[in-house]
């Protein structure tokens, strides 16, 4: 039996920020369909790393394949090109203010494909269902939304060109209880609806081992455990240990 | 061996750290500075990079000239005419002791066409237009807006940059125009309506003396300010960073920056066309 080669390839990742050294050897590999939770504390740089995936940031050394295609030498045109393989959905939804759910939803059809609006409308409308949000939302601008909402329309504009991975960043800080559920199972269900890849990064230990396949505890720019939550519960690496404590000790 | 500080080289010299510190602050806002007009620079080369290269986003760049150009149009026209009839009194007052009068409507128009209008209009533009887009840019890249058009393998420079770019290139000298019209209008009520010249004399004099030369130069400043003006606030925006706060101060930097540049290229460009 020959296993398919992962989507995603980190390769012995490095970033500094003047002397700030944020990443210091990252390797990691996401299988196609599975959801991969990357772990770790305020400041641990997995921002950082999240923006090495789609290109936001160039490492200081080391590689980022996407698909076998080492994405690290590539110019703004072949970004651009490799790019429309995700969907991300931000920390803040960062929805555009100035547009309607329906503006916001639709935005990537109309840079990039060529519909008519009848066409548009109906896969904004089926995006939207797809992430449990009512067609009649789509006249009002983001301000009017709740964090949920914005979260989900956020996805719904990230999974509108139907990308191979989809990518959220701390998609459940600053959220109540019930919302986070909410966020969590829709993550849950863009997998299972979808058949998409997903890296979430993330300190909400109760959603990551909700959500994920496997979960990387990212640490002092290293990657320092990876595999299914239930692996890592029982980890011996201290500053893992520390970290799950601080959830598990409590529930 | 420990040197006390009173027999060292420094014994005697009052406050040597102040004057490090001195230098080091000019030394540090100068390299600012010189970056910033780098940054700017190559902003510029990226902006009409991109302006030429497809999609060409009509709609956006229309609705930018709309921004920038009709909806200052009024408060430019106001302007224009304050700053005519002012310039026409001021100037009738003083050329009647030495009995002038008849050179009050070209001095006006050559100051306006030349100076006051590039100037006056830019500076509007600045005020109104400009200090928009760099407040908008800096809200959309700190709440990652900016990042979200990258990562859906959208140019934020063109899809952002260039129509609003374009709009101040094309639109300033248009506005010049408006304020030209409405400056001579506001110099022609006063001089002739209230200070008595005669309009023969007063429009006789303006077309003597009046060059199309001096029309030109005033659209030429007008581009080259509008271009300046926009890309220092769309650099500003597009760089800014630190919440709220930092917003705010890019804004400040950008008002500052292109309201000081729009002087200091009106003598650099007055000097070049001449």
């Amino acid at each position: 039996m020959t296993s398919k080669p992962p989507v995603i390839q980190v390769v012995d990742l490095h970033k500094s920020f003047g002397d700030n050294q944020v990443l210091r050897g990252v390797n990691l590999e996401v299988e196609e369909g599975s959801t991969l939770v990357i772990l770790g504390g305020s400041g641990s740089g997995k921002t950082v790393l999240l923006k090495h995936l789609i290109g936001l940031l160039k490492p200081d050394r080391g590689r980022v394949l996407i698909e076998g295609e080492d994405i690290v030498p590539l110019g703004a045109e072949e970004l651009a090109r490799v790019r429309t393989k995700f969907g991300m959905v931000f920390q803040s939804a960062a929805l555009f203010d100035s547009m309607t759910v329906y503006e916001n939803v639709s935005f990537p059809l109309r840079e990039h494909r060529k519909l008519k609006d009848p066409e548009m409308r109906r896969l904004v409308g089926e995006k939207l269902a797809v992430v449990d949000l009512s067609p009649n939302i789509e006249d009002e601008y983001p301000a009017q939304l709740s964090g949920g909402m914005r979260k989900r329309v956020g996805l719904a504009r990230a999974i509108v060109l139907e990308p191979k991975i989809v990518l959220y960043d701390e998609p459940t800080t600053g959220l109540d209880p019930i919302t986070t559920a909410y966020v969590d199972q829709m993550i849950i269900d863009a997998k299972r609806k979808l058949g998409v890849t997903s890296v979430v990064i993330s300190h909400d230990i109760a959603s990551s081992f909700k959500v994920a396949d496997n979960v990387a505890f990212l640490s002092d720019g290293v990657i320092v455990e990876k595999g299914p939550p239930q692996k890592l519960r029982s980890s011996q690496h201290p500053k893992l240990k520390l970290f799950l404590e601080t959830w598990f000790g409590k529930n | 061996m420990q040197i006390p500080e009173e027999l060292g080289p420094r014994a005697g010299r009052p406050g040597p750290n102040y004057l490090n510190a001195l230098i080091e602050s000019i030394g540090l806002g100068l390299i600012r500075l010189i970056a910033d007009i780098g940054g700017v620079t190559s902003l510029g080369f990226s902006v009409f990079r991109w302006a030429v290269r497809p999609p060409y986003r009509v709609q956006n760049f229309f609705a930018q000239l709309d921004f920038v150009g009709v909806g200052s149009t009024f408060i430019v026209a106001l302007t224009g005419t304050f700053s005519g009839m002012v310039f026409a009194y001021q100037t009738a007052g003083a050329f009647r002791i030495f009995n002038a009068e008849s050179l009050v409507g070209p001095t006006v128009a050559i100051t306006i066409t030349r100076e006051l209008s590039p100037v006056f209009s830019s500076l509007m533009v600045t005020m109104r237009a400009v200090s928009a887009m760099c407040t908008e840019l800096g809200t959309m890249r700190v709440t990652e807006q900016i990042d979200a058009l990258e990562t859906m393998a959208v140019s934020p420079i063109q899809y952002l940059l260039v129509p609003r770019v374009l709009a101040g290139l094309l639109m300033v000298p248009v506005l010049v125009v408006v304020f030209d019209t409405a400056g001579m209008s506001g110099a022609y009520f006063i001089a002739v309506a209230i200070q008595g010249i005669s309009a023969g004399t007063f429009i006789n004099r303006t077309q003597q003396w009046l060059a199309s030369s001096d029309f030109s130069e005033g659209l030429i400043k007008g581009a080259v300010f509008g271009l300046t003006v926009t890309l220092i606030g769309c650099y500003k925006g597009f760089n800014a960073s630190g919440g709220a706060k930092g917003v705010g101060q890019a804004t400040t930097q950008a008002m500052v920056a292109a309201a000081l540049s729009i002087f200091i290229l009106d003598y650099i460009v007055g000097v070049i066309l001449h």
